[in-house]
């Protein structure tokens, strides 16, 4: 009963079964084939695709605050930038005195712009995990907080999306300030190693590949977990209908800060997993346009799908570096084009138009002997 | 995934396919092709500035083709779209040079784009030419800086002002992101110590990206300037802000007999969106103008105008940065007789080839190429008139010695040293040196 | 700059034309002699020194930057250079001298030092012209210059001028000259109220030297100096103001578009600043056609700018709304992504058309320049630009109160069924409202091309700022819009002198967010059973 509960319908044990599969089959595949064979997977596909799961894992987050609870966050990248950050900031301590100037303490660019000493904030960071537990909570109280104001006072659909995307906005804006002490326009960069593995290994990557896909493969579970509790019938119930849900008794403030705070969390972790394998966060990564790019893959995949957000981040992602590789300076009408189709033909996105056929399908032969199966059917259906 | 490497690979051929076709229409060269890479935003924000450079590249890779080629083979053009995305630069970057296996890569425009590539070419051991001015404090064995250094370019220009137009009062105003905040802190520096500037005759100012109004800043300048002694203005203002820095200066009728502006970051293409009339006089100091009057940059410049097809389009300094760089690595391959990689950085160093200003660059030690630096003034038709020039080349200072951090720095990639940031003091390679590595891990504890 | 100018108003009188020639002849090619800027300097204070006013020419070509020096017998000419090859013509009487290859000529470079001496040359050359206007910019030249050595010749001007104005610049001129030189001291602290009475900018640069160390004139430059200075931070306080107002109407301009078809229809266009765009690039091609065709209409090039532009972002907006919107009403949010992927063609529509870089859009020379209102200096364009904001959202008003459409506009978007149900085209409404609403972002593409970058990039740095000027007003509401927009732009620019601009734009950001905590309909907030829809 727990494992349909949490794989929920045969799209997501397919989804997990291969994030599984290709968490063990990547170190396999590159420690003992070699370019020549058909299965090796070079590492610069390796990094691409860890790099893409991530992209995935933050899909996943935005799916289930948007399509569970019709919170549409034009914000998210900022929890992801956070993030990334804080990972960010424990590899630039890591770097130690092997940064260009040698100063064990401060990061070069702290050397080069004379600061003499590190910022209160930068304590701690030294330690992986404390900074592994920063990655979660920043994003996380940053949510909370803004959270708490946002829905106390009941600033709901696009006045919620667009005070997000101000949000990161003037995140974005700060952390381009060179006094804010993160680095300014160039970001963190020059990272040499995470706990001891240098990051330009080979086999570090296939790690970081192998960690992303089980992260993924676990923030599923733990999405697929509460929007099948009762609480996630709640939050649905928010979402089709918020007065009433209101009217019935809930609070509804509270089941949303706590929904939208756990997706920041996740959002802060699959920032976390994506800049070791880029190599570098600077400002750019809090862009509104990145933001709004996350929502476009959840739109693509199918909202209110969770596996199919993440297959959407994937798709998107592939297709965009496919295409900057193949026609420089057309891409962008071809990626405009495809997310004009997906709203217009795709209302439910691929995977929502799939897994509704295949519903329907079932449905139609279950009505003959009995009726529908609630919680399931009314999670897949997105609706204002 | 195996579906998307696939694609990948058909993709790939068939673009290799089309590029290729076209320089082997050339009867000269022949065999397998040398495949350059070309890293240059064509779409997001940066677009506006590295298309050109995009262009020119072509441009000098198919004249090597007319010219026969490289060591006997045509050269091939690889070009990607990093779409002004940092992350995406450094994924072009691995692209390049483990699928499509490019001999070497022009590309980059912000520091930010290097720093993002930076670690992919030193893991994958490529070479990157990077063609525009930037803030120093770096030298890989990877890269070849054909852009100027702050000392290339600022200090001359401090030292003009100050000589010529007697100014003792500076607005060093920037948008605030490296490059500027650490060109200003040379400046800063160097106008203290030795041009004895009181800390009051300094006003730092920074603005966000694509600043778009100005009326309170300039404003604030003419308010500045209102002391009595001469005033000018260092900008470090990058990219779009410019246009409508220059349009409010001209409003509030800031004329360069008053208060100069000298800027780091305007060149012909920048002024080429603007009406200059009422800008007359203001400065910008570079490497190279468009209006330098030597027969190499005619035949330049005649060359790219066949090339694009347009009469009115411009050259700037990064161009030219390009056109060395490219000679450069066409000269060191053929000293080499090999594109391997290793053995063209060894080559590179010393290399020696005409610029388009009238005299010889050459590639120095610490992979930073010798400029003349030239002081333009913007004329009406939105060229710059040479007012003031090195009588040489001036060598580039990557680590500056007005930064307290990098005082004692040098890069030497010569064979003993072979290092990009040597402690002249420790005598250690990598900054500091070894004692304080020592140390470190008693003090992360620590913390 | 030796007793010339004295020598000079005789030698006006004097000397005739012809014998000047030969005498200027070698002071000419003096220019072209020396190296460096220095001994041109001198050559042009010699050249002065002549008086000869057939030397005006000479000097107003040497600024210009059009003299060259022949390589070969070292003789300046005007030259202009065509390719590779200078056109010569004698540089007094401009008659043809042939042609010289690039490398038989050497231009003679000017600086701005070379410049400026050049404007105070000829400032004396011309203070006693007939044209008013030459002999005001000639006495503003004397003023900048300081030139003690005018002195006479200002006294002798300012003995024949006639006009009031003209002469008080005179004595003011005088007094900065008189201040510079080695006169009495009395006469000097007379010369610094003179000056300090002008209380402008100009004034006090001129003052603050003096308004060191003791004495009298230190005590009345310095009294100058205060005055001139509490006066100006009046003044300022005032400009900010204006400031605060003009960014403010660039926010309104931007955003107004948005308050139809996001305010009145709902519709989350992220196309929005791409019409802006639009908008912008028509102004180009406008120019562009009327520097070709009608070049005696061109200053008034962006008045035919004007409707064109609200056609063009018009027409691309009913399409989108035919092609794409009206699929999705009811769906808010799909329309925020489609309308995203509309943006990116668009923009990269426009990069491949019309290329990446900027494009040149001219200011009309009536938008160009300062007016003095009260001491301060309020610049035209933006001036223009504050009323045209206003102009556009009174008249987006009226169109929406007074006429058939806004009327159907109004109901459509009130009770879309309840309007089909009286017989209103509701689909027809809905196109042309939103074609209404890009039709306007396109005008502000107009304004906004004469301050900012005509670039591809140009919506995209609007958008944002667009929304939240809508939401903070409350959706729905003009008059909403045209208060948030202000009141952002003058919170903005009073926390600007004290944060810096790029903390003061996240400190209104946060302000507004914060807001909206407070309010979450914004300002203006309707009211009724529509709202929560």
């Amino acid at each position: 009963m727990i494992t349909t509960r949490l794989l929920g319908n045969w799209g997501g044990r397919a989804f997990v079964a291969i994030l599984v599969l290709a968490a063990i089959f990547m170190p396999l595949s590159n420690a003992f084939l070699s370019p020549g064979d058909a299965l090796y997977v070079p590492t610069t596909w390796v990094v691409l695709l860890g790099r893409w799961l991530a992209f995935a894992l933050l899909a996943l987050a935005l799916d289930l605050v948007w399509g569970y609870c019709g919170i549409l966050s034009l914000g998210h990248g900022a929890f992801f930038a956070l993030g990334g950050y804080a990972i960010g900031m424990h590899m630039m301590r890591e770097i130690g005195p092997r940064g260009v100037y040698g100063n064990p303490n401060l990061p070069d660019f702290m050397v080069f712009l004379n600061w003499s000493e590190l910022p209160w904030y930068w304590w701690g960071f030294g330690n992986f995990w404390f900074a592994a537990l920063m990655t979660m909570l920043v994003p996380g109280a940053l949510a909370f907080v803004f959270g708490w104001f946002a829905f106390r006072s009941r600033v709901t659909g696009v006045y919620l999306s667009i005070i997000t995307q101000a949000m990161t906005f003037a995140l974005m804006l700060a952390f381009f300030r060179n006094e804010m002490g993160f680095g300014g326009n160039n970001g963190l960069t020059d990272f040499r190693d995470v706990l001891g593995f240098d990051l330009r290994a080979r086999e570090t990557r296939v790690a970081l590949f192998s960690i992303t896909a089980l992260a993924l493969a676990t923030g599923y579970l733990v999405a697929r977990a509460v929007v099948t509790s009762k609480l996630g019938l709640v939050l649905v119930a928010i979402r089709d209908a918020e007065s009433r849900a209101r009217f019935l008794g809930y609070r509804v403030e509270r089941f949303k800060l706590f929904v939208f705070t756990l997706s920041a969390m996740m959002a802060g972790v699959a920032g976390a997993l994506y800049v070791p394998q880029t190599g570098i966060i600077n400002p750019g990564e809090f862009a509104p346009a990145n933001s709004i790019e996350a929502v476009i893959w959840v739109a693509v995949g199918g909202r209110g799908t969770l596996w199919g957000a993440a297959v959407g981040a994937v798709l998107v992602n592939a297709a965009k570096s496919w295409l900057t590789g193949f026609a420089p300076g057309l891409w962008l009408f071809a990626l405009g084009g495809l997310f004009v189709a997906v709203t217009l033909f795709l209302p439910r996105g691929l995977v929502g138009t799939v897994e509704h056929g295949w519903s329907a399908l079932t449905e139609r032969r279950r009505t003959a002997r009995d009726e529908k199966g609630a919680g399931e059917d009314l999670a897949s259906k997105p609706a204002e | 995934m195996k579906l998307f490497t696939t694609a990948g690979l058909v993709g790939g051929l068939f673009a290799a396919t089309m590029l290729s076709g076209a320089a082997l229409a050339q009867d000269a060269p022949s065999g397998e092709p040398i495949k350059v890479g070309i890293l240059h935003s064509l779409s997001g924000t940066m677009a506006i500035s590295e298309t050109t450079l995009k262009d020119v590249m072509e441009m000098l890779i198919a004249d090597q083709n007319e010219k026969g080629g490289l060591l006997g083979r045509p050269l091939e053009a690889v070009v990607v779209d990093p779409a002004s995305d940092w992350p995406r630069f450094a994924e072009q970057a691995r692209q390049l040079l483990a699928e499509d296996q490019v001999d070497a890569v022009f590309g980059a425009w912000t520091s930010v784009s290097r720093k993002s590539v930076l670690p992919v070419f030193e893991e994958l051991n490529g070479i990157l030419f990077y063609p525009v001015q930037y803030e120093g404090e770096e030298s890989s064995r990877n890269i070849f800086y054909t852009g100027a250094a702050p000392n290339q370019q600022a200090i001359p220009a401090v030292d003009y002002l100050a000589e010529e137009e007697g100014v003792e009062r500076w607005v060093l105003a920037g948008t605030d992101y490296v490059y500027p905040r650490t060109t200003n802190r040379i400046l800063e520096t160097y106008l203290k110590e030795e041009l004895g500037v009181a800390e009051e005759d300094i006003l730092i100012n920074y603005t966000p990206f694509g600043h778009s109004d100005w009326q309170s800043i300039v404003s604030e300048i003419q308010t500045f300037g209102s002391s009595g002694k001469r005033t000018a203005v260092v900008s470090t203002i990058n990219g779009d802000a410019n246009v409508p820095f220059y349009r409010e200066l001209a409003n509030q009728g800031v004329s360069a007999e008053d208060i100069p502006v000298i800027a780091f970051s305007v060149g012909e293409e920048e002024l080429a969106g603007i009406d200059t009339g009422p800008l007359v006089g203001h400065l910008a100091a570079w490497n190279y103008f468009m209006s330098v009057d030597t027969d190499e940059n005619l035949d330049f410049i005649d060359k790219w105008h066949a090339f694009i097809g347009d009469e009115d389009r411009v050259t700037n300094d990064p161009m030219e940065a390009h056109y060395i760089g490219f000679n450069m690595w066409v000269k060191a391959v053929e000293k080499a007789g090999t594109t391997d990689t290793d053995a063209v950085i060894d080559a590179m160093i010393g290399v020696s080839v005409p610029n388009l200003t009238g005299g010889f660059s050459a590639m120095m030690p610490n992979h930073h190429i010798t400029k003349p630096v030239l002081i333009g003034e913007i004329q009406d038709d939105g060229q710059f008139e040479t007012v003031w020039e090195t009588p040489g080349t001036v060598v580039a200072q990557e680590w500056s010695p007005y930064l307290e951090g990098s005082r004692d720095l040098i890069a030497d990639w010569r064979a003993p040293l072979s290092c990009g940031n040597f402690n002249v003091v420790t005598g250690q390679c990598g900054g500091q040196g070894a004692e304080a590595a020592e140390e470190a891990p008693a003090e992360e504890a620590a913390n | 700059m030796i007793a010339f100018l004295r020598g000079m108003v005789l030698l006006l009188m004097l000397a005739g034309p012809a014998a000047a020639q030969s005498d200027l002849r070698p002071l000419i090619d003096a220019l072209g002699a020396g190296s460096g800027f220095d001994a041109t300097e001198r050559a042009v204070q010699a050249l002065a020194a002549t008086g000869d006013p057939a030397a005006a020419p000479v000097l107003r070509a040497l600024a210009d930057g059009d003299l060259v020096t022949r390589t070969s017998d070292g003789r300046v000419f005007v030259g202009e250079r065509d390719g590779r090859t200078y056109a010569l013509t004698d540089a007094l009487t401009g008659e043809d001298a042939g042609e010289a290859a690039r490398g038989d000529v050497d231009a003679i470079r000017v600086n701005n030092r070379l410049r400026r001496a050049v404007t105070a040359a000829m400032g004396s050359l011309t203070l006693q012209s007939p044209s008013i206007r030459q002999r005001m910019n000639a006495a503003q030249a004397i003023f900048s210059a300081r030139d003690a050595e005018a002195i006479e010749a200002l006294d002798a001007a300012i003995e024949a001028e006639t006009v009031l104005s003209v002469a008080n610049l005179m004595r003011q001129a005088r007094a900065a000259a008189v201040l510079n030189s080695d006169r009495p001291e009395a006469e000097k602290v007379e010369a610094a109220r003179i000056v300090a009475a002008r209380g402008d900018r100009d004034a006090l640069v001129l003052l603050a030297p003096y308004a060191e160390g003791e004495g009298e004139l230190a005590e009345a430059a310095s009294a100058g100096v205060s005055a001139i200075q509490s006066r100006l931070t009046l003044i300022d306080w005032a400009q900010n103001v204006f400031y605060g107002l003009s960014l403010g109407s660039v926010l309104l301009l931007a955003a107004i578009g948005l308050a139809v078809t996001f305010g009145v229809m709902g519709v989350i266009n992220m196309a929005h600043g791409e019409m802006v765009m639009i908008g912008a690039y028509t102004t180009f091609v406008v120019q562009g056609l009327m520097r070709a065709h009608a070049p005696g209409l061109f200053d008034y090039s962006l008045l035919f700018a004007l409707p064109a532009a609200f056609l063009v972002a018009g027409a691309i907006g009913v399409a989108i709304e035919r092609g794409i919107i009206r699929w999705l009403y009811g769906r808010p949010l799909e329309t925020l992504l489609a309308t995203w992927g509309v943006s990116l063609i668009l923009q990269q529509a426009t990069r491949s058309w019309f290329g990446a870089s900027n494009r040149e859009v001219s200011s009309p020379s009536w938008m160009s320049g300062t007016i003095d209102v009260l001491g301060a200096q309020l610049t035209l364009n933006r001036l223009v630009i504050i009323f045209f904001s206003l102009a556009v959202l009174l008249g987006l008003m009226a169109v929406m109160r007074w006429t058939s459409f806004g009327l159907q506009m109004r109901a459509a978007t009130q009770n879309r069924r309840m309007a089909a149900a009286m017989g209103i085209r509701t689909p027809w409404v809905d196109a042309m409202t939103f074609g209404l609403g890009s039709g306007i972002a396109g005008l502000a593409g107009v304004a906004l091309s004469q301050i900012d970058n005509v670039s591809p990039n140009l919506g995209q740095s609007y958008i944002i700022d667009s929304f939240l000027v809508v939401v903070f007003g409350g959706v729905g509401s003009l008059w909403g819009t045209l208060t948030a927009a202000m009141s952002l732009g003058v919170v903005n620019k009073f926390l600007e002198p004290y944060a810096g601009a790029v903390l003061a734009k996240i400190l209104v950001l946060v302000l507004v967010i914060l807001f909206i905590q407070k309010r979450p309909r914004g300002l203006f907030a309707q009211k009724g059973r529509a709202v929560e829809a």
